[in-house]
């Protein structure tokens, strides 16, 4: 069965269940209302290496699933095939039931964001003015007030709303991955699609301990308000056991584990696909898995 | 909602070394028009601020006799010069200025494309053995076929960069270069051979071309330039808010519903219908792409939505004031152009290279 998550704009039918009520609906219209962003069994190779063999993995509403995995395990080829940067050779990924290819650029750029892993600006906009420009299929280059008004309460929750008039040439390297945040929320906040999806590629790489936890802190705001579903490449798995919904475990191009955060992150798991030694135990403060590398 | 439109995120005041937007603008667009006024009284020919005043009471028109003689002068021989100085300094800054966004770096320049190199082939042929296996059709265009040759040669510049690096290679900005480079090389060559063969007359003739000149100014060969360069700049402004977020990155821009392709489709389109026409007519003339864009970045910042206007006020501006030099400096001969431009602005782009050494 599903789980339903967010408000599903379908029509559907209200049956009489066991224990409670169930909704009834067609699948199709289901996935069209989800807009949710799903791959199927896609593989990619670059010359004679295979980065991805035959991998599904399904964005959900409501849900921050986190991707993991050594590194060249195929995490952001995954992200990069999931925001339709790149092409699988094989297998197809949907957004809301249609084909990621049949969607205009636009028209994708209302239903996800993506934040990459490099950011490249070297010209002296402001911050505000880097955030404001994530809006831009919305405002079409021109910025209101109310644009504005937006992205300087994004800012705000990412701390970055005293940088909102320096140059970001001149920021810390924490201080642009922030604002690169921010741009990317601001695309999707205040829409008229329900929906949502926010992809993250290693957002918290060059953040200090307390901003990684305002990092993925907004993201789950984000999915609380908007509704939406969110897929973060992290690589710190303590991050990945007190925020996310679910984990997903690549391992040289295949999925390894994918589950919750309890059911994935086991030493036998962890060891096999980092190739490395650890120990898990609880989190003294969370109820969730604390995971300790040891040499 | 497009009531409460702002043009800025933040008040421009507040950071730190940039000048206030519009009182930049107006103050540009007062000096520019103070200075075509001025080009219009300044020549061989004396015309007094008086007679001008008169010009523009008079309808601007020019008649027969002697009275009117001086109004000719500024009708026929001057305006157009103005307009061509004008349209120039505006068309190689606002290229400059686009094409430095497309590649995401403030050193590019128009002659990056080849366009400049494929015209000087094109004229250079024409100078050199049009009379050979032209014949009659070369006297027949008389001072067209200079123009038309070079415009000639500028479009398979561009046509040939076209193929190298669009559509597959999607104009990436590496691929973009090497083409360039390569077309830069192979006119080069052709023009080597051109000087190599050609006569004392014709070499005097081509080299002239080459340094620019804005004196080929005359309403005929300026019907069709306007015709190709103004809207080629109306496109270009127009395209200010998608240069802003290729800035942020290709594939950024991509992301937020900008469509990267097409982008550099057009920019480069226009920008090479715009250059093209203007070389055919005025010979090369550097740095106005290079150094407009940059005092203009530097004065109100990199958005294009005031940066590409910003860059056309100031080249036509630059290129006015060094036209006015070139006629006035070695009066009653001429300077060419593009010399005056070269000689003040490579110093001036090395000073701004050491400038920018610190930071």
């Amino acid at each position: 069965m599903f789980r339903p998550s967010g408000c599903i704009d379908a029509p559907g039918y209200l049956v009489r269940g066991k224990d409670a009520p169930i909704f009834l609906m067609s699948k199709k219209l289901y996935q069209k209302s989800l807009a949710m962003l799903e791959a199927s069994l896609v593989s990619i190779r670059f010359r004679e290496r295979k980065l991805l063999h035959q991998v599904s993995l399904a964005v959900r509403p409501g849900e921050l699933l986190v991707l993991a995995g050594m590194n060249g395990a195929g995490k952001s080829t995954l992200l990069k095939i999931l925001s339709g940067e790149l092409q699988p050779d094989a297998g197809e990924v949907r957004l809301a039931g249609q084909p990621l290819s049949s969607w205009s650029l636009s028209k994708l750029a209302e239903y996800r964001a993506v934040m990459p892993q490099e950011n490249r600006l070297t010209f002296p906009f402001t911050a505000l003015d880097v955030v404001a420009m994530g809006r831009y299929a919305l405002h079409g280059g021109y910025p209101s007030r109310s644009d504005l008004g937006l992205a300087r309460s994004i800012m705000k929750t990412l701390d970055v709303e005293h940088l909102a008039t320096r140059l970001y040439p001149t920021l810390s390297g924490g201080e642009r991955a922030r604002v690169q945040l921010a741009r990317a929320l601001c695309q999707l906040y205040d829409s008229k699609i329900s929906q949502p999806t926010l992809l993250l590629d290693e957002p918290t790489a060059s953040l200090d301990l307390g901003h990684q936890q305002t990092a993925l802190a907004a993201a789950r705001e984000f999915i609380i308000r908007e509704g939406g579903g969110v897929c973060a490449v992290l690589h710190d798995l303590n991050l990945a056991a007190q925020y996310a919904d679910r984990v997903v475990i690549l391992h040289e191009g295949e999925i390894y584990a994918d589950g919750s955060p309890d059911d994935v992150l086991r030493e036998s798991i962890i060891t096999q696909a980092f190739a490395t030694r650890v120990v898990v135990t609880r989190h003294p403060a969370l109820n969730c898995p604390l995971v300790a590398t040891r040499p | 909602m497009k009531s409460d439109v702002v043009i800025f995120a933040v008040e421009q005041q507040r950071i730190a070394g940039r000048l206030p937007t519009m009182p930049f603008f107006l103050a540009l667009t007062v000096l520019l028009v103070v200075l075509n006024l001025g080009a219009m009284g300044t020549g061989a020919a004396p015309v007094g601020w008086a007679e001008i005043w008169q010009w523009f009471n008079s309808g601007m028109v020019a008649g027969n006799d002697e009275a009117e003689q001086s109004m000719a002068v500024i009708s026929v021989i001057r305006l157009p010069r103005i307009l061509l100085a004008n349209l120039a300094g505006a068309g190689l800054a606002l290229s400059g200025a686009a094409l430095q966004a497309l590649f995401r770096n403030p050193l590019a320049d128009p002659g990056l494309l080849g366009i400049s190199s494929g015209a000087a082939l094109g004229a250079g042929t024409m100078i050199v053995t049009g009379s050979l296996w032209l014949g009659g059709l070369a006297a027949w265009a008389g001072d067209f076929a200079v123009p038309i040759a070079a415009f000639v040669g500028a479009l398979s510049a561009i046509i040939l960069v076209q193929a190298l690096s669009g559509g597959k290679a999607r104009w990436a900005p590496t691929t973009t270069l090497l083409a360039g480079i390569a077309v830069n090389a192979l006119a080069g060559a052709g023009i080597g051979l051109l000087s190599y063969l050609a006569d004392d007359a014709a070499l005097r003739n081509f080299t002239f071309w080459s340094l620019g000149s804005l004196a080929n100014a005359t309403w005929p060969l300026m019907i069709p330039v306007m015709m190709l360069v103004v809207p080629g700049l109306f496109f270009l402004i127009r395209e200010a808010a998608p240069l802003n977020m290729i800035l942020l990155g290709e594939a950024e821009a991509g992301y937020a519903g900008v469509d990267v392709r097409r982008l550099k489709q057009r920019v480069i389109g226009f920008s090479a219908l715009c250059i093209g026409a203007l070389v055919a007519v005025t010979g090369i003339i550097g740095f106005i792409g290079l150094v407009a864009p940059h005092l203009v970045r530097m004065s109100i910042g990199p958005d294009h939505r005031v940066l590409l206007p910003g860059s056309a006020l100031l080249g036509a501006l630059l290129l006015g004031a060094a036209d006015l030099g070139a006629r006035t400096l070695a009066a009653p001969a001429e300077l060419p152009i593009g010399l005056l431009t070269s000689l003040i602005g490579g110093p001036f782009f090395l000073w701004l290279i050491y400038r920018d050494q610190g930071t």
